[in-house]
C-alpha cells in the first residue's frame, strides 16, 4: 500500500521547488519510502545528478554527493569501491543519464556496479528550458526541435532500461510510470527491487520512471499525466526487463 | 672517479635495455648513483633502441647525454648514428659480428668484439649483449665483479640463464684480452 | 635504508600506497601506464581499490566519489588524459575534495607524441577547469623528489582540502634511479565531513551555490586558503644566482639538464646560477629577489613559464628563454651554448 499520508522518515519536511505538476516529487518520496522500509537511511549515500532534480539533497535525509552532469554512476563508483558495505544510489535525468552520461552509465553497468539508479525520464531537459534529449518522442516539439524531432537527423529515442537489461552486470531493470495510483504502486515495487539488487550483492538496479513536465510540454498538471500515459508508455513500454534473482557467476577466460 | 655516460644502441630484441639494467642494478649494489633513461620516445623507430646509463659518485644531474663516454653499439647503425657524439677519448665498443666497420675516429678508443658468434658458440645467441659487457668492463672498468654479478642476480632470477651470462661475460673479456681475430 | 631501483611511473605509485593511498582510479596512457599497472599488481594486496574507468571523465569523477566518501585517492594520466580531467578537477575543487594528480606530460597539442613535454604549464598552473580553480602543482626533478613530493602531495591535499598536482613529464616517468622508500604512513579514517552514511547527521558534498553571494563567499574562502597556500607553500632550490653572469630557470628533468650545463658553462668560466622552481603554482616569487645581470628560462614548451618569470622578476632584469617543444629534450651541450650566448653583452631577451 502507498502511504498517502504521513511523511516518510527519509523525506525532509522542506517545500521543494518542483514545478506544479512535475513528478519528481512524487519519486522522492519513492525512494524516501523505500529507504526507510529497508532501514538503511544511516548508511546510504546519494549521489545528485545535473538536472531538475539537483536539489535532491535538500530534500532527502541522506549523506549525498553533487556530482558533475551526466557522471553520477563514476561518482557512485568510486564511494562504492571504498565504501562496499553502504547503499549507494544515483538520481539521474534523462539528459543526463543518456546523453553526455552514456558512457559512464554503461560502464558501471557492465561492470555490475553494487548501485541503484532511479532514471527518470521526462523526455526532454527539463532545467534548461525544455530542448530535445536522446529520449525525446518522434514528432515532439521542444525549444530545439521546433519542427519535431524528426527521426532522420536526430535519430530514435533511447530505451536505456531494455539497453542496459541486456548487459551481464545489471541485476534488475525496469521501467514504470507515476502518472495514477497504480503505476505509483508498482513503481514502488520496482525502487524496492532495484535497492534490493544491490543489497543482495547481485548487480546494479535500475528503475526508470516516466515522469511529467508539464511546464516544458506545455500542458495543465493533469493533462501531462494523461499525455504520459497516451504518448510516452507507447514509446518506453512498462515493465520488468530483467530481474536475476542469483548473482551470476560470470564466465572467466581463465577458467 | 669521473662519470661514465653510457650509451647502448642495437636492434629492439638484442636485449639494449636489459644490458643498461644490469649496469644499473650493478651501480646500485656497488653504492653508486645511476640513472637508466630508455629512449621511449620518437626515437623509438624502426626497430632499433637505446638507453643511456649515467654512473656516478655524486648525484646525477643530466639523464640526457648528447656526448657519451661510453658507446656500445650492437648493430651498423647504432655505430652511424652515435660514433660521432662519443666524447674525445672515450670508449667505443661494437659487436663485430654485426657491424662490418671500425670505427673511424681517431680521437677515441675501440673495442671490437664477435660478440654474436662468440654468444652463437657458447648456445646463448641472446648473451651477445652480456658477451660486450664483458669487454667493456675488461677495458674500463667501471663497476667491480662482485657488482656486476650481483646486478646480474637481480634481473635474472633464472640460476641456469645466469650461469650462461656468467659465462658470457668472462669470454667477453677474454677476447679482449686474446685477439679474437688472429693476425 | 636500502635503495631500489625504479622505474619514476612506479616509484611514485609505491610512494602513493606508502602514504596511505588505498584507491586508484584511472585510464592507461603512454608515457604513464606504468604507474596505474604497478597499482593494480599491488594497491589490492594492501587493501585498496584499483579499478581501470572508461576513461579520464570517469576516473576523475571516481576519485571525486572516493575522496568526498572519505578515502585517500589518486590518479594519474598524461596530457590528453588530463585534459578531460579538468572538469572533474573544477568540482573536486568547488566540493574542496583532497586527491592527488600525477600527470606525466607529453607532445601535444591534440594527440601529439608521447615524448617528454612540458607543454602542460599553462594547463596545470592556469587552466585547471572553469571557476577560480588553483591546486598546488609540485615539479619533480629526479625519481627521488618524485616520491618524496607524492607523499608531500596527499598531506597538502588533505591540509588545504584541495587536490594538489604532480606535474612530471615523460622522461622522469621511464626513466629508472636509485630510491629510498618513506616508510609506509597509517592508513587514515575518513574525515568528519565525508559522506560515509547519515548515522550521525547529514553530510552533503557539492559545488553548487545558486545565490551569488554564497557563492561569492564560497570562493572568497577558496582565494583565502590560496593566499595562505601562496605564502606558506612556494618551494624552489637555488645555487649561486645572486650576481650571476646569467641564472637559468628551469623546472623538472630540464632543470636536471640544465644543472649539468650550468657545471659546463661555469668551466667555461662563467658565473652562472640556476634556480629551479619545485612548486610552479604557487609560483616561487621571491625566489626571485636575488640579482643575477640576466635570466635565462629554459623549458620543453614554447615558453610558458617564462611568463610567470617576468611577472616575478617585475622588469628589474632581462629574462631571455631557451625552449625545445614537440617532446625534443635539449641536451646539456646545447643548453650550455644557450647559457654562453645568454652571457654575451648583446644577447636580446627573447
Ligand atoms: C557539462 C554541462 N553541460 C550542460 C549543462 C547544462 N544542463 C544542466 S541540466 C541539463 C539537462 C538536464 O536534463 P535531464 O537530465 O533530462 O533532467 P531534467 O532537468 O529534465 O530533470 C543541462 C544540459 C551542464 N550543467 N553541464
Amino acid at each position: 500500500m502507498i502511504r498517502v499520508a504521513g511523511r516518510p522518515r527519509t523525506l525532509l519536511d522542506v517545500p521543494t521547488h518542483y514545478c506544479p505538476g512535475c513528478t519528481h516529487g512524487i519519486i522522492h518520496r519513492l525512494v524516501a519510502e523505500t529507504i526507510d522500509a529497508l532501514a538503511i537511511r544511516e548508511r546510504t549515500i546519494g549521489v545528485a545528478s545535473v538536472g531538475c532534480s539537483v536539489f535532491i539533497y535538500d530534500y532527502l535525509d541522506v549523506d549525498f554527493q553533487q556530482a558533475a552532469h551526466g557522471r553520477a554512476p563514476a561518482v557512485a563508483t568510486g564511494i562504492k569501491r571504498v565504501l562496499p558495505d553502504r547503499v549507494v544510489f544515483t538520481y539521474q535525468g534523462d539528459g543526463d543519464l543518456a546523453s553526455i552520461g552514456a558512457a559512464e552509465i554503461l560502464h558501471a553497468a557492465a561492470r555490475g556496479e553494487r548501485i541503484t539508479v532511479i532514471y527518470v525520464n521526462n523526455a526532454l531537459y527539463g532545467m534548461t528550458g525544455g530542448q530535445m534529449a536522446p529520449t525525446t518522442l518522434p514528432g515532439m516539439r521542444t525549444t530545439t526541435s521546433p519542427e519535431g524531432r524528426d527521426v532522420r537527423r536526430h535519430g530514435a529515442p533511447l530505451r536505456m532500461a531494455e539497453l542496459l537489461a541486456s548487459l551481464d552486470g545489471v541485476a534488475y531493470a525496469a521501467r514504470e510510470a507515476v502518472s495514477s495510483p497504480a503505476r505509483i504502486h508498482r513503481a514502488r515495487r520496482a525502487v524496492e527491487a532495484a535497492f534490493r539488487a544491490q543489497l543482495d550483492d547481485r548487480g546494479l538496479g535500475i528503475v526508470e520512471l516516466l515522469s511529467t513536465c508539464p511546464v516544458n510540454w506545455g500542458l495543465e498538471p493533469t493533462d501531462a499525466l494523461a499525455w504520459c500515459e497516451a504518448h510516452m508508455v507507447p514509446v518506453f513500454p512498462l515493465g520488468v526487463f530483467k530481474d536475476v534473482r542469483r548473482a551470476r557467476e560470470p564466465v572467466d577466460a581463465r577458467a | 672517479m669521473p662519470a661514465h655516460e653510457i650509451v647502448i644502441a642495437g636492434f629492439g630484441g638484442q636485449g639494449v635495455l636489459f644490458l643498461g639494467e644490469v649496469l644499473a642494478h650493478a651501480a646500485v649494489r656497488e653504492g653508486r648513483h645511476v640513472t637508466w633513461l630508455p629512449a621511449y620516445g620518437p626515437e623509438q623507430r624502426g626497430g632499433t633502441a637505446h638507453c643511456t646509463v649515467v654512473i656516478d659518485d655524486e648525484p646525477i644531474a643530466s639523464p640526457v647525454v648528447a656526448d657519451p663516454t661510453v658507446l656500445i653499439a650492437l648493430n651498423r647503425p647504432s655505430l652511424d648514428r652515435f660514433e660521432r657524439a662519443v666524447r674525445p677519448g672515450g670508449l667505443i665498443v661494437l659487436d663485430a659480428t654485426l657491424v662490418d666497420r671500425l670505427p673511424a675516429r681517431a680521437d677515441v678508443h675501440s673495442v671490437a668484439v664477435p660478440a654474436t658468434a662468440i654468444a652463437a658458440e657458447l648456445g646463448a645467441p641472446r648473451a651477445a649483449n652480456i658477451v660486450l659487457l664483458g669487454a667493456l668492463l675488461a677495458v674500463a672498468p667501471i663497476l667491480s665483479e662482485a657488482a656486476i654479478r650481483a646486478g646480474l642476480e637481480d634481473k635474472v632470477r633464472d640460476p641456469a640463464r645466469r650461469a650462461a651470462n656468467l659465462t658470457a661475460l668472462a669470454r667477453g673479456a677474454a677476447a679482449v684480452r686474446v685477439p679474437a681475430v688472429p693476425t | 635504508m636500502s635503495r631500489v631501483l625504479m622505474k619514476g611511473n612506479e616509484a611514485m605509485a609505491e610512494a602513493a600506497i606508502r602514504a596511505g593511498c588505498r584507491a586508484y582510479f584511472g585510464y592507461p596512457i603512454t608515457p604513464q601506464s606504468e604507474l596505474p599497472e604497478y597499482m593494480a599488481r599491488h594497491l589490492p594486496a594492501a587493501g585498496g581499490v584499483f579499478l581501470q574507468a572508461e576513461s579520464e571523465v570517469a576516473a576523475i569523477n571516481m576519485v571525486y566519489g572516493a575522496a568526498g566518501a572519505g578515502a585517500r585517492v589518486m590518479t594519474s594520466t598524461s596530457s590528453p588524459g588530463f585534459s578531460l580531467m579538468t572538469e572533474g578537477l573544477s568540482y573536486l575543487v568547488g566540493a574542496r575534495l583532497p586527491c592527488v594528480v600525477v600527470t606525466v606530460m607529453r607532445g601535444g597539442p591534440g594527440l601529439g607524441n608521447i615524448a617528454p613535454s612540458q607543454a602542460d604549464y599553462f594547463q596545470v598552473t592556469r587552466g585547471l577547469g572553469h571557476g577560480d580553480v588553483h591546486a598546488i602543482v609540485l615539479a619533480p626533478s629526479t625519481v627521488q623528489e618524485a616520491v618524496e613530493l607524492v607523499g608531500l602531495a596527499f598531506a597538502l591535499a588533505e591540509r588545504y582540502r584541495l587536490p594538489v598536482i604532480v606535474a612530471a613529464d615523460g622522461l622522469l616517468g621511464q626513466m629508472m634511479e636509485p630510491v629510498e622508500l618513506p616508510p609506509a604512513l597509517p592508513v587514515p579514517q575518513a574525515p568528519p565531513w565525508a559522506t560515509t552514511g547519515a548515522a550521525t547527521g547529514r553530510r552533503v558534498i557539492s559545488s553548487i551555490h545558486l545565490d551569488p553571494e554564497a557563492l561569492e563567499r564560497h570562493v572568497l574562502e577558496l582565494v583565502a586558503t590560496y593566499d595562505l597556500i601562496a605564502a606558506r607553500e612556494p618551494r624552489w632550490e637555488a645555487d649561486g644566482v645572486e650576481g650571476a653572469d646569467v641564472a637559468v630557470v628551469a623546472y623538472g628533468t630540464t632543470a636536471r639538464i640544465a644543472r649539468s650545463a650550468v657545471a659546463r658553462a661555469r668551466a667555461r668560466g662563467l658565473a652562472v646560477g640556476l634556480l629551479r622552481p619545485i612548486t610552479l603554482w604557487p609560483f616561487p616569487i621571491a625566489a626571485f629577489a636575488s640579482a643575477p645581470r640576466r635570466w635565462l628560462v629554459a623549458e620543453m614548451s614554447s615558453g610558458q613559464m617564462v611568463d610567470d618569470v617576468r611577472l616575478a622578476v617585475e622588469g628589474r632584469a632581462p629574462v631571455l628563454r631557451y625552449t625545445r617543444v614537440g617532446g625534443v629534450v635539449p641536451t646539456p651541450v646545447e643548453l650550455a651554448e644557450a647559457i654562453v650566448r645568454a652571457a654575451r653583452p648583446a644577447a636580446v631577451p627573447a
